[in-house]
């Protein structure tokens, strides 16, 4: 380094531009292409899982065509009609986040404007936590303590609002492993995902802007509406597609609760009603013949574009609302 | 302060006759005082009504608490609006809602970890270390739980989530760091499809590898390291995605003094941005393996592991069982004995979570009084700076 000022000063003396060479090194380039092939290793894995699943899924659909999307008349080795199963998936997702996302939310806000700093700390691991816990094991919840908590409630909106469609059962007086229960558990499942992403967007709210909100007489009520939801409204509605996302994939949740005839029925409360597709899946798929396979491959498929397509939507909202989705 | 005089309602500060004192927004004893009246007055409330209607279709817990609640909310609502104001009343009502929301949120999270603890832990705690070290294979749906086990489940869990996590770590943190160095068309389609796929449902990866391994290979399709692979693709874009936004917090200044010192890509890459990034990719890692232990439907179709099943050390051969596939076969079997063992099972498997995640706690937290320690140029670099430097 030492000689480096007299190299300067000749360079100035001389008034020659100094040669640059930027262009990369041999180990770059294969730096780079060592990159670049691990990059397409993971493109043609997932990549693979689309074109797979669409090869497989063709003998059904040229059988049945959009029959299958059409008809919930589910017989297998004669009629493929998976409507049933599609309706009551997306219906469990919408229960789900019709319960997760009011309290999620509350939570959100509790833990970022209501709480003390020690409660706090120990809500934000145990929310973190909490949504680490397997699905498996809030299914297995469900199945043994709220298929019975919530006969009593069932059995409430089954006798006294049996007039709107929704709160009857498909059997007469018999609740519990209903979609409805589903609907409940998986709701609980995605409130820790749910509560931490939109409480990390509401954090962000401009604290100035909140100071400044309550600094004019306003109430912290008042610098919620007014402020903090209004900001991090992107975010929230990010956050709750993320969870519906989940909600509509979730299997054995579902799996363990769910007791079902695949019927198209407006009623939620009891057994035997609409379907799931992920259940119709995990319940058929092994024992069945290849056409019955390709036919819930197709129906798969369909679950899996669905989630694709609000996942993309979700990250999209959420990277510019500015919270962390991984 | 001199700002506090402006605003200090006793202070003369507009025109006469016009001023009023401000109202602070703060808790006076009076507030506490409102509420618990409110909280009794909507009691006798609903103890009057119950009590003069008689036998009420609500007329259980449940119900009363909620009539309760209602009644409590309307009292205080009208309470806080006649003393103090339509705006106060509203704050103090969402207040209410707030906190009740957060208990309704954390409720049922606290019961299922609760229940989860007094379900488990004696099942565990019977001739306790036999439930983690034996298999089930000599237990009965009607034996006692002391001779049922959990070990060959574990073996299974941890042969699987270790293939996957070896194969797909390395893999989504060089992706990562692909994603991150190079702005070509073809990362932004890498991009765009790890994002996508970030939230693929656990079925499709079981699906797949079902069809495309399993099924070839008829009855010795079956095995741990099928399991490994859905796992893996589940972990894939996870950790990938993860590590990403890791990286991107890699200070920019770091980047730029090492590209201005001269390093080529691959030295600043390995040598600076992923040591710099360490500490938070394997948080990121750890945190994808936490999530691949509890998959369940991943595991599904290609492990094919039954809970009765003797230890399978040999993840390359033959069913193996592991921890979600014991608790969702004995979930739903009529014998007491064996569901209580897989609330057992259960609780190993949290058990497995909440260690990897009270890991990733520690190493994060550890590292955050050292963080500037990998700015250090280490050895290598001060040589290699001193010789280009001739």
């Amino acid at each position: 380094m030492a000689s480096t000022p007299a190299v300067a000063s000749s360079d100035l003396d001389l008034d020659v531009p100094r040669t640059l060479r930027p262009g990369s090194t041999r180990a770059d380039r294969i730096f780079r292409v060592v990159l670049g092939a691990c990059g397409t290793t993971v493109l043609l894995i997932l990549g693979s899982i689309v074109a797979y699943l669409i090869n497989y899924s063709r003998p059904a659909f040229h059988r049945a065509g959009f029959h299958l999307f059409t008809s919930a008349h589910w017989a297998p080795p004669v009629y493929y009609g998976v409507l049933g199963a599609l309706v009551g998936s997306m219906v469990i997702a919408l229960l789900a986040l019709a319960i997760a996302l009011p309290v999620s939310l509350s939570l959100g806000l509790m833990i970022n404007e209501y709480a003390p700093e020690w409660l706090r700390r120990i809500l934000i691991a145990l929310v973190d936590l909490l949504a680490t816990v397997p699905s498996v094991v809030y299914g297995f919840w469900g199945l043994e303590a709220l298929t019975v908590y919530v006969n009593g409630p069932a059995k409430f909106l089954d006798h006294h609002f049996s007039f709107i469609p929704i709160f009857r059962t498909p059997e007469a007086n018999t609740y519990g492993y209903s979609i409805f229960v589903c609907g409940l558990i998986v709701g609980v499942m995605i409130i820790p995902i749910v509560t931490s992403i939109s409480r990390e967007v509401m954090v962000r709210a401009p604290r100035e802007a909140c100071e400044g909100a309550l600094a004019l007489g306003g109430t912290r009520w008042g610098m919620i509406t007014d402020v903090v939801l209004p900001y991090s409204r992107n975010g929230i509605i990010g956050a709750s597609l993320l969870g519906l996302g989940r909600a509509i994939g979730e299997t054995f949740a579902v799996y363990l609760i769910l007791s079902t005839t695949n019927t198209l029925t407006p009623a939620l409360l009891g057994p035997n009603g609409l379907g799931s597709v992920s259940y119709l899946i995990t319940n058929n798929f092994t024992s069945s013949a290849s056409i019955v396979k390709s036919a819930l491959t197709e129906a798969g498929l369909l679950l899996f574009a669905t989630t694709l397509v609000v996942n993309l939507i979700a990250r999209g909202i959420v990277d510019r609302a500015g919270g962390s989705t991984a | 302060m001199s700002g506090s005089a402006v605003l200090d309602p006793t202070l003369p500060s507009g025109p006469p006759g016009r001023e009023r004192p401000r109202r602070r927004a703060s808790v006076s004893s009076d507030a506490t005082l409102e509420c618990m009246g409110s909280i009794v007055a909507a009691l006798a409330l609903v103890f009057v009504v119950f009590s003069i209607s008689g036998q009420l279709a609500l007329s259980n817990a449940f119900g009363i608490a909620i009539c309760w609640f209602g009644a409590f909310a309307l009292v205080y609502g009208v309470v806080s609006r006649t003393r103090h104001g339509i705006e106060r009343a509203k704050d103090r009502l969402a207040t209410v809602f707030i906190w009740t929301g957060s208990l309704i949120a954390m409720l049922p999270l606290i019961f299922i970890i609760g229940w989860l603890l007094f379900k488990g832990l004696s099942v565990v705690l019977a001739g306790f270390p036999h439930f983690l070290l034996s298999d089930s294979s000599k237990a009965g749906p009607s034996d006692p739980v002391s001779k049922a086990g959990v070990g060959a489940a574990i073996v299974g869990s941890l042969e699987q989530v270790g293939i996957a996590t070896l194969v797909a770590a390395p893999l989504s943190i060089l992706t990562a760091t692909y994603l991150n160095e190079s702005k070509s068309a073809l990362s932004r389609v890498v991009r765009l499809v790890v994002d996508a796929m970030t939230g693929t449902p656990e079925i499709i990866a079981g699906l797949f590898v079902y069809l495309l391994w399993v099924q070839p290979r008829h009855t010795n399709g079956q095995s741990g390291v099928a399991a490994s692979m859905a796992l893996g693709i589940m972990m894939l874009p996870f950790v990938t995605r993860g590590a990403q936004e890791v990286l991107k917090t890699v200070p920019g200044s770091l980047r730029e003094a090492g590209l201005a010192l001269g390093a080529p890509q691959w030295r600043l890459t390995l040598r600076v941005v992923l040591p710099t990034a360490k500490v938070a990719l394997l948080t990121v890692t750890i945190l994808g393996v936490a999530r691949a232990v509890g998959e369940t439907a991943a595991v599904y179709f290609t492990a094919g592991g039954s809970a009765t099943q003797k230890f399978n050390w040999n993840p390359f051969h033959g069913i193996q069982l592991d921890l979600p596939l014991y608790v969702v076969q004995f979930a739903k079997v009529s014998s007491p004995t064996e569901v209580r063992e897989a609330w057992g099972g259960a609780l190993v498997l949290v058990f497995m979570v909440l260690l990897l995640f009270t890991v990733t706690r520690v190493i994060s937290k550890g590292n955050r009084g050292k963080r500037r320690r990998h700015l250090v140029l280490p050895a290598w670099r001060r040589g290699a700076a001193a010789k280009s430097g001739q």
